[in-house]
């Protein structure tokens, strides 16, 4: 057991995952030498050698579009885009290729590839350094999307995107790499895709969010008078509904909490599965804290645009009120 | 059929007023009035010390992230000199000096790294468009720009700067093939400062020059000392001429070298030598320039102290304006969201909330 921050904790799964299958090789910009812009691939490069750890050119498009082929030949890259508003080159060939190859070719071909982008807002970066586009690839057919919000279960959705035969997109909350640390395994441990965590049990009502937000909900959830269930969906998809549907059977109350706009985020999707699967269990309408509709703003308005738990205990309160 | 060959290219490089102060009258005389050139030299001395306050301020929390632009003031500048003012300047981050020659107000580039979109709001006589972040995609809006004016028919030309890193991306590709293919008047201007935050140059280009990237699409190329003022005036005003009187690209190549860490959150010493950096402190583009102005006996001690009081004055005095603008009201999240902004988006900024009960909430406490 060891002590990690998420950074931590990733660098050793990808250290674990490529001591024990030589075709896990990482590639992207500033990865080898510098370890990455984070540091999350640090010292990768020495360990492994250049030919398993690979700087690349600038090139977003190319990273994804090479990742495609080496994992149609059989191999597991496990690509980084540098920060999430650089998927934008990289999106026709995760949409029309990675997403698509094993449809395509009706099993003959399969992308086992898992993109690690660090994502989401309030470390103060410039622009398109700090966006929320997570609905974008859950929307994808064919994409697994996995959001981590602590270091002990980044390790084990890690390992688990690698080991996945489909491809993944593992984001990467940039707010939590060094926020805080906890007990992480040594030893092999996988966490299934899939499969959302309680982290607190309550009876009143349901919060549920994933990524950076987690740590806002747990803030206003201390602060709170009410019992609340706060479930970290750590897979946004595929989406763990029974985990969804039994808490909210329970609490009849529920708050989505998520950084991306409002407007057709995951959030969206949680609470029509909710309305769909709990409609006589329902206390009160589904409320959904978000970021707004806006382009996310430079860094001196991200907390104004940022959920906080000052906007979420307000949705708690009216919630539990109604 | 003996084998023939279809293609040989050149590259010429220009240098002009090199390293050691030595200076080609042939080429250069001419190209920038004494008068100019030491405007030229107080202009990249004013860059050279904004970029040191700005190192400051992030150090201190009163900046984010910031971008040195040291050791590559000449490039940007030698192509503001030349251009006409209503020329489009297409830039990323590494132009300051050329932006400020042109009359964007430093606080505009300083708000921007300030976390301030207002920054952004390039007064439109400028003609320069906002600093790109996603890199190498500002050159296929230079083509759009280029366009549009050969569309009018207007003289105008646009000018796009970007790095040797950016034509790694697909989008630089695409640009130059519009550009040279569809004969759009453009000078694309690659600083090549041989790094791409810690990738090296040749994991961006491997063939021997940069410029000749260029070539493959069929425009002409040159290649020139970055760090001399001289050189990038005269291959811009070269690229220049050839898109206002034929409507047609040209690519340069500015060798130079970012004398500072990638930003303010980078730590070069990670991946390259300092030997390597100072060699090219040796060549800094101002060093050169100021041992030129004094071998032509426009300059001296006590002229380059005067001129480093100023230089202060006016930066810390754009620092003050800069830091005295308080952050805007939270309604500017949306304010420039659209020419009219929908009622949901009206909504949430007037309750600043996206849950749909503190609405209810809200109109109960109005209603009793
Ligand atoms: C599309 C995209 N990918 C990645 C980044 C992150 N990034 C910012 S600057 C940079 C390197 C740019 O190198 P170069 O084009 O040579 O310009 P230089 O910084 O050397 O002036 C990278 C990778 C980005 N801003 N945009
Ligand atoms: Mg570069």
């Amino acid at each position: 057991m060891a002590n990690l921050n998420l950074v931590q904790a990733i660098n050793l799964a990808l250290i674990q995952e490529m001591e024990k299958d030589d075709r896990v090789l990482i590639l992207g910009e500033d990865v080898g030498v510098n370890g990455g812009v984070f540091r999350v691939t640090e010292g990768l490069q020495k360990r492994f050698g250049e030919k398993r750890v690979v700087d690349t050119p600038l090139a977003e498009s190319g990273i994804i579009g090479t990742s495609i082929g080496l994992a149609m030949a059989g191999l597991r890259p496990v690509p980084e885009i540098q920060f999430e508003g650089f998927l934008g080159p990289a999106y026709d060939q995760i949409c029309s290729h990675a997403a698509r190859m094993r449809t395509r070719t009706r099993g003959a071909y399969t992308v086992p590839l898992t993109i690690r982008v660090p994502v989401g807002g309030g470390i103060h970066a410039p622009e398109l350094h700090s966006d929320s586009p997570e609905a974008i690839y859950a929307h994808t057919p064919g994409l697994k999307v996995v959001m981590p919000s602590s270091p002990y279960d980044a390790k084990g959705l890690l390992v688990s995107a690698i080991r996945d035969p489909d491809p993944v997109i593992f984001f990467e909350p940039k707010r939590v790499y060094r926020a805080f640390r906890e007990e992480v395994p040594e030893d092999e441990y996988t966490i299934p895709i899939g499969k959302a965590r309680v982290i607190c049990e309550g009876t009143d009502l349901t919060v549920i969010s994933w990524g950076a937000s987690v740590m806002q909900c747990m803030e206003s959830i201390e602060k709170s008078s009410k019992s609340v269930e706060l479930i970290d969906l750590r897979t946004i998809y595929p989406l763990d509904i029974e985990t969804i549907e039994a808490s909210v059977r329970k609490t009849g109350r529920c708050v989505i909490v998520h950084e991306a706009p409002f407007t057709c985020g995951f959030g969206a999707e949680v609470a029509a599965t909710i309305m769909e699967r709990c409609f006589l269990h329902l206390e009160a309408p589904v409320q959904r804290v978000t970021g707004f509709d806006t382009i996310m703003p430079y860094y001196k308005l991200e907390l104004n645009y940022l959920p906080d738990a000052t906007r979420i205990s307000g949705a708690i309160n009216d919630i539990a009120a109604y | 059929m003996p084998k023939k060959t279809v293609l040989s290219v050149q590259i010429e490089f220009v240098s002009i007023l090199d390293e050691h102060g030595n200076y080609d009258a042939a080429l250069g005389d001419g190209l920038i009035p004494d008068a100019d050139l030491i405007k030229l030299y107080e202009a990249m001395s004013s860059c050279r010390y904004l970029d040191e306050v700005a190192f400051k301020l992030q150090r201190s929390g009163r900046m984010g992230t910031y971008p040195q632009n040291m050791g590559q003031e000449a490039g940007s500048l030698g192509a503001a000199y030349i251009l006409n003012k209503d020329d489009w300047l297409v830039t990323c981050y590494r132009e300051n000096c050329g932006l400020f020659w042109r009359g964007v107000p430093m606080e505009s580039i300083l708000l921007h790294w300030m976390g301030d979109e207002r920054g952004n709001a390039m007064p439109r006589e400028h003609f320069a468009t906002p600093i790109a972040v996603p890199i190498g995609t500002q050159m296929l809006h230079a083509a759009g720009l280029a366009w549009a004016s050969k569309y009018r028919g207007d003289s105008q030309i646009a000018c796009t700067f970007f790095g040797d890193g950016a034509t790694s991306e697909g989008d630089f590709h695409e640009a130059a093939n519009f550009a040279a293919n569809l004969d759009l008047p453009v000078v694309f201007c690659c600083q090549n400062n041989f790094w791409a935050i810690s990738t090296p140059g040749r994991i961006e280009c491997s063939a021997p020059t940069v410029a000749q990237r260029g070539i493959a699409y069929g425009m002409p190329c040159l290649q020139v000392d970055g760090n001399d003022i001289f050189a990038c005036a005269y291959a811009t005003k070269w690229a220049a001429e050839r898109a206002r009187q034929e409507s047609k690209p040209s690519f340069i190549e500015m060798v130079t070298y970012r004398l500072g860490d990638h930003t303010t959150a980078d730590d070069a010493r990670r991946y390259r030598d300092q030997a390597e950096v100072d060699v090219w402190k040796e060549r800094d583009p101002l060093l050169r320039t100021r041992m030129h102005l004094e071998r032509k006996k426009l300059w001296d001690s006590s002229k380059e102290e005067a001129m480093q009081a100023r230089v202060k004055t006016d930066v810390d005095a754009a620092v003050k304006r800069a830091e005295e603008i308080a952050a805007p009201p939270a309604a500017d999240l949306f304010n420039s969201m659209y020419a009219e902004l929908p009622p949901t988006l009206a909504h949430q900024r007037d309750t600043m909330q996206t849950h749909s009960l503190a609405s209810e909430q809200a109109a109960k406490v109005e209603g009793h």
